[in-house]
């Protein structure tokens, strides 16, 4: 073992209690068990994480399918109303080869990216205030997880009153409906730091800025993910009623083109906008899932 | 084999010298709470422990001995009394590891020379002086999850030496070991402290421990927390926890918190 050698060196140039080394040695090779240090190819791994993340979500694809056809099958609703995935998946395979989908997509995920960017800053702001700020936190940190509950939808006439139909509304909505649970993410994550942990930076001399930036704050960092999380799911819902309620000028979106598709009785569109939604959620919680797994897996919370 | 009465026993300096001591320890009051709901942790603990000396303390379960440490180790406020560390700079080790899990054993052994504003390139070598000290080179690499309990502490020892503290401050460090690995981590211990001719008070639950350690063993009454008697330790280093001498000793210790734990009880 490679491990083995490094101590071993050093233990035959101390003859003086040599006896004694060769024991820890020993004793600490059985205690760390077989493990390898060196990591295979990089590719391999990364092919393979890939695989395990997203084996589960193909077959809860084809489970979707396998349902979605079954009810078809069973002619709950004439076809033109409800067309199976035979139908709707040509569609959908057409509708990403146009110009027209990419230029959807690229609206609807700007706004998703910025309106997200802009809760985290919103969210980070509001829960260092609330864990620094002792009267703060009485006064509106169950506020924050009370605004949690809140459907989002319910802020849109209010951001439209307060905007009118313009981007605006949208963000505002979405910043209301993620940043609460970002916020909420980073104050329990900061509270729930372990005293042991506190005690330690205390007696190493850790002060001030340092003590977030070495401390608090990768002590902070698993919880505080969780949070960015739920938070993006907050916002892409609240995105998705906006892009059906709030319609700027005729602005093509995901959303647009599902009311579209419904204004137009266009069922096969209608579905394989509904397919696209859920995929890009899916994409998404992926990319998060995996953020979240490699910290818990460093920081040695799960194996 | 007769214990010492507390105001007899001349501190054991190892090096013979008249130095100042390294801890200074007067009239120490600690109470927690107020109004009604108060406890009196410590009430009027006075020791000295001289430099370079290695003090064991020893006491039943809440008495106060890690309320000591941390009034000691500047973490909290004395209620009354004075700790004087005369310049010392002073390090502390708890009973659990508590390393970063986020860092790797090199990075949380380079903390706090980061913290004092160390360069790198000397940081780089004395955490590998460090690892060896503590025997772990090669695991620098590490994630703390990945080390065994006993592993964990050798580096929770090597970044309290980082803090180039000449007093070590240890809570029960091993009190979470098993009795194998603790034996092998009072050794290096021992061979550290001698290299590095540190000033150690050192708390633990463990009689046979504290003598196989110590150059005193200072025994705490149940709380609220004062010393009742010390015990110095003669025995020729290295010792043996298992050795004759070691024993009788502990016994006659033993018998003594014992008769203290009973009267405390009745
Ligand atoms: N922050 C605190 N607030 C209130 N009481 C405290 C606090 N810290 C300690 N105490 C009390 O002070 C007493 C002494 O505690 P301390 O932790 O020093 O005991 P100990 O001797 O270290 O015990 P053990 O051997 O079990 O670790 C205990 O009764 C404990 O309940
Ligand atoms: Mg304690």
């Amino acid at each position: 073992m490679p491990l083995d050698s490094a101590t071993t060196a050093q233990q035959r140039a101390d003859a003086r209690t040599g006896q004694d080394e060769r024991e820890v040695a020993g004793l600490d090779a059985l205690e760390l068990g077989p493990q390898r240090l060196v990591e295979p190819n990089g590719f391999a791994v990364w092919g393979k994480r890939l695989w395990d993340a997203s084996w589960p979500k193909a077959l809860a694809l084809v489970l979707v399918l396998g349902a979605w056809q079954a009810v078809v099958w069973s002619e709950w609703k004439p076809e033109f109303v409800f067309p199976g995935p035979d139908k709707v998946l040509p569609v959908l395979l057409g509708e990403v080869t146009t110009p027209r989908f990419w230029e959807a997509m690229q609206v609807t995920m700007q706004r998703a990216l910025s309106g997200f960017a802009l809760a985290v800053v919103v969210g980070v702001l509001v829960g260092v205030a609330v864990s620094r700020i002792k009267p703060l936190r009485a006064a509106i940190g169950s506020l924050i997880t009370g605004l949690q509950t809140m459907p989002s939808i319910v802020w849109f006439p209010f951001a439209m009153l307060l905007y009118g139909i313009t981007e605006s509304a949208i963000m505002f909505v979405i910043i209301l409906g993620a940043a609460p649970s970002i916020a909420n993410g980073l104050v329990s994550g900061i509270d729930y730091v372990s005293p042991n942990l506190l005690r330690v930076g205390q007696v190493v001399g850790l002060r001030g800025i340092a003590r977030y930036r070495y401390l608090i704050v990768p002590a902070a960092l698993p919880t505080f993910v969780a949070g960015l999380k739920q938070g993006w799911a907050f916002a892409w819902r609240s995105l998705m009623a906006g892009e059906l309620l709030v319609i700027i000028d005729q602005q093509n979106s995901i959303g647009w083109a599902l009311s579209q598709a419904r204004t137009m009785n266009n069922s096969e569109r209608l579905l394989s906008y509904i397919l696209i939604v859920l995929i890009i959620g899916i994409v998404i919680d992926i990319f998060f899932s995996y953020a979240d797994k490699s910290i818990r897996k460093r920081w040695g919370i799960s194996t | 084999m007769t214990p010492v009465p507390k105001d007899a026993a001349a501190p054991a300096s190892p090096t013979g010298t008249a130095d100042p001591p390294a801890v200074r320890i007067h009239d120490l009051v600690k109470v927690f709470g107020r109004g009604k709901h108060t406890l009196t942790a410590l009430d009027g603990l006075s020791l000295e422990v001289g430099k370079g000396e290695f003090v064991s303390v020893l006491g039943a379960s809440g008495c106060g001995k890690s309320t000591l440490l941390s009034l000691v180790a500047g973490l909290d406020a004395p209620t009354a009394g004075t700790v004087t560390v005369g310049g010392h700079r002073v390090s502390m080790m708890f009973q659990e590891a508590a390393l970063f899990p986020w860092l790797t054993v090199g990075s949380n052994i380079e903390l706090p020379m980061k913290v004092r504003k160390v360069a790198r390139a000397e940081r780089r070598r004395r955490v590998e002086e460090l690892l060896a000290l503590v025997r772990l080179s090669g695991f620098s690499g590490r994630l703390p999850h990945q080390l065994s309990g006993g592993m964990r502490q050798r580096v929770a020892l090597a970044r309290a030496l980082a803090q180039d503290a000449d007093v070590l401050l240890m809570d029960e460090p091993f009190g979470a070991l098993d009795a194998m690995t603790r034996d092998i981590l009072h050794d290096e211990l021992e061979r550290i402290w001698r290299e590095r001719d540190l000033t150690v008070l050192f708390v633990t639950h463990n009689v046979r421990e504290a003598v196989r350690l110590g150059d005193r063993v200072v025994l705490l009454s149940s709380r609220p927390g004062r010393i009742i008697e010390e015990f110095p330790v003669v025995e020729e280093r290295p010792r043996r926890i298992d050795s004759v001498e070691v024993a009788a000793r502990a016994a006659s210790i033993t018998d003594r918190l014992r008769a203290e734990v009973a009267r405390h009880a009745a």
